[in-house]
C-alpha cells in the first residue's frame, strides 16, 4: 500500500500493512546492499540530520550510512558539541536547522514524546531514533524484518522479551509491532523491571526465566541498562546475572530453530552468555545489517510523502 | 501532471490478472491476445536474427510490464537461437526522476542472475511512451555492470518521447493521444492478454 506519512514516530499508530509496506521495500534495500556498488540515487540532493541529544554510536551511524547509501547528504549533530549546552530549547535548534533547509531530523531524545513534538513544528521529515523510554520505531522495524527473513512470518509466533521492560523504548516498539502483526508477546525478568501492568497491553508477564523462554520461537534479549538503572531494580548485576543471564545451560529448554536476538549494545556476561551470543541461535550480527535495510526504506517510504503534503490542494 | 511512464501504462502486478478498464472510458482493443502472441514470436525472432553471432544474452524486464514479456521472449529464444539465454527483472523505482512529486513508489525485487559485464542486455518493456522508464532504467542497470552494448525492446510503442530514446524491437507502433493510457492485460502467472487503449485513461 502506498505510504502518506510525512514522520516515522512510533510503531503504536501503525497498522500492519504499513508495517508491511516498511517490511517489504527493506527488503530490496537489503538487496542493494549486497551488491558492489551500493548506493542508489532516490534522496540526491536532500539534506538529512542527525540530532542525537542522548548518545548512541550504532544508530548513529546506521542512519547515517543509510541516508548516505540513498546518496542524500548528511550532518551529525550532539548534544555535546552544540548550542542546547548553552541552554537553546529543542524547537529553536530544530528550527535554526530547518532554515538551513534540511529536509529529514533523524530525532534521538532522552524525552518521550520529543520526536511527536517536533514534528508538529517542523515541516521537515521526523524520525524518532528513541525518545525517553518511549519508542524506538526503527528498532521495532528491524525485529520485526529479521524474525520474519528468519522465520518466514510472524503471525501466531511465541515472542519473549527479556530482561530491562520498565525502562526500555525497544521493547514497547517491539510489543505494539509484534502485536499487529499477529504474534503473542511474553514479557519475561525481575517483578521490578516487568511489572504486571504490561498485561494491560495484552502480553503474558512473567518472572521465572525457564517459563518465559520454554516456548519461545524468538527471545529478544534487552541490555541491563546499568547506567540508567536504579540502585532498587535489583540487588546487583550478579543476582541478575543468577536469575536471568542467558546461558548455553539454559538454552537446553528452547525449541530447535528459535531465534536469539539483541539491539546492542551486550553486555557480555551479564544479560547473556558469549556462547550465546556467537552461537547457532544468535541473529544479532544480521539484525544490525537489517537495520541499515529498514532505515533506507523508512527514509525512502517518507521522502515521497512531503512532495503531495506539500502540494497545493 | 508530469509525465509519469507507470501511470501512463497503468498499474500491472506480478501473476495478477489486470483489473478491467475503468467504467465510462472508451476503451479500443489494439491488439488481441492472439496478436501479441505474433508480435511476441516476431520480437524473439527480430532479436535472434540481430545477433546472429550467438554468444551470450541477457534479457532483463523492467518492473513489472516488462517481466512478464521478458520471460517470454526467453522462453522463444531458446528455441530459436544457438546462444545462451539468461533472464532478469530490474525494478526502476529508486531511480525514477519524479520521486519528489508523488507518494514513494513500490519497490520491486531486481535480480538479475549474471554478472552483465561486457555482455550485451536488451532491456524489455511492455509499453515504451516518455521514454522516463527507460532512461531510468539504463541508470539501475548501471549500477549492476558496464554491459557491451544495451538494446531496446518493447510490444508497444506510443508516440509523446520527452527523451532523445528508441526502441531497436518493436512489437507494434500505436497512435495515441498524451491523456491515453494502453493497458497490457496479463492472463495468469505469465501469460499476455490482450493490449487495450483507453481513451484519457491516464488522468
Amino acid at each position: 500500500m502506498p505510504w502518506h506519512r510525512k514522520d516515522l514516530l512510533d510503531l503504536q499508530s501503525l497498522s500492519a500493512e504499513e508495517i508491511l509496506t516498511v517490511l517489504d521495500t527493506a527488503r530490496e534495500f537489503k538487496a542493494v546492499g549486497q551488491r558492489p556498488i551500493k548506493k542508489v540515487p532516490p534522496l540526491l540532493g536532500k539534506t538529512v540530520v542527525n540530532l542525537f541529544v542522548e548518545p548512541s554510536t550504532r544508530t548513529r551511524i546506521s542512519f547515517e550510512l543509510a541516508a548516505k547509501r540513498l546518496s542524500a547528504d548528511v550532518i551529525n549533530f550532539t548534544a555535546e558539541a552544540s548550542s542546547l549546552r548553552k541552554g537553546e530549547t529543542l524547537k529553536d535548534t530544530a528550527r535554526n536547522l530547518e532554515a538551513l533547509r534540511v529536509d529529514f531530523i533523524i530525532l534521538r531524545h532522552s524525552a518521550a514524546g520529543a520526536a511527536h513534538f517536533l514534528a508538529r513544528v517542523l515541516a521537515a521529515h521526523v524520525i524518532n531514533a528513541g525518545d525517553g523510554a518511549h519508542e524506538h520505531p526503527t528498532q521495532g522495524l528491524l525485529d520485526l524484518f529479521t524474525i520474519r527473513e528468519k522465520l518466514g512470518r510472524i503471525a501466531g509466533l511465541k515472542v519473549t522479551i527479556l530482561g530491562d521492560i520498565l525502562y526500555s523504548r525497544v521493547a514497547r516498539s517491539n510489543i505494539w509491532g509484534l502485536q499487529k502483526l499477529g504474534a503473542q508477546v511474553t514479557l519475561c525478568g525481575p517483578p521490578t523491571l516487568v511489572p504486571r501492568a504490561f498485561e494491560s497491553l495484552g502480553c503474558r508477564v512473567v518472572h521465572d526465566l525457564e517459563e518465559g523462554i520454554r516456548e519461545a520461537d524468538v527471545i529478544n534479549l534487552l541490555r541491563i541498562q546499568h547506567e540508567r538503572q536504579r540502585r532498587n531494580a535489583f540487588p546487583g548485576l550478579g543476582e541478575y546475572t543468577s536469575l536471568f543471564g542467558l546461558t548455553r545451560q539454559r538454552l537446553t529448554e528452547l525449541r530447535p530453530g528459535a531465534l536469539i536476538m539483541h539491539p546492542g549494545p551486550i553486555n557480555r556476561g551479564v544479560e547473556v552468555d558469549s556462547d550465546v551470543a556467537d552461537g547457532e541461535w544468535s541473529v544479532i550480527l544480521e539484525q544490525v545489517t537489517n537495520g541499515l535495510a529498514v532505515r533506507m526504506a523508512v527514509l525512502y517510504l517518507l521522502n515521497g510523502a512531503r512532495a503531495v503534503a506539500a502540494a497545493p490542494a | 501532471m508530469s509525465p509519469s511512464p507507470r501511470s501512463a501504462r497503468g498499474p500491472a502486478t506480478p501473476g495478477a490478472v489486470s483489473p478491467g478498464p475503468p467504467q465510462g472510458k472508451a476503451t479500443k482493443v489494439l491488439l488481441s491476445a492472439a496478436e501479441v502472441q505474433r508480435a511476441v514470436t516476431r520480437l524473439a525472432r527480430e532479436i535472434a536474427r540481430a545477433h546472429r553471432t550467438g554468444g551470450e544474452l541477457v534479457l532483463v524486464g523492467i518492473q513489472t510490464g516488462g517481466v512478464h514479456l521478458a520471460r517470454q521472449l526467453a522462453a522463444q529464444l531458446g528455441r530459436l537461437w544457438p546462444g545462451h539465454v539468461t533472464v532478469g527483472q530490474l525494478d526502476i523505482a529508486m531511480h525514477r526522476d519524479d520521486l519528489d512529486r508523488r507518494l514513494a513508489p513500490p519497490v520491486h525485487p531486481t535480480t538479475v542472475p549474471v554478472d552483465i559485464a561486457d555482455k550485451v542486455v536488451v532491456l524489455v518493456d511492455d509499453v515504451l511512451s516518455t521514454g522516463r522508464t527507460v532512461r531510468a532504467a539504463l541508470d539501475a542497470l548501471h549500477d549492476l555492470g558496464r554491459p557491451r552494448a544495451v538494446h531496446l525492446a518493447v510490444l508497444v510503442e506510443r508516440p509523446h518521447r520527452a527523451l532523445p530514446i528508441r526502441p531497436d524491437f518493436v512489437g507494434k507502433r500505436v497512435r495515441t493521444a498524451p491523456g491515453d493510457r494502453v493497458e497490457v492485460q496479463l492472463n495468469g502467472e505469465d501469460g499476455l492478454g490482450a493490449v487495450l487503449l483507453i481513451r484519457g485513461g491516464a488522468s
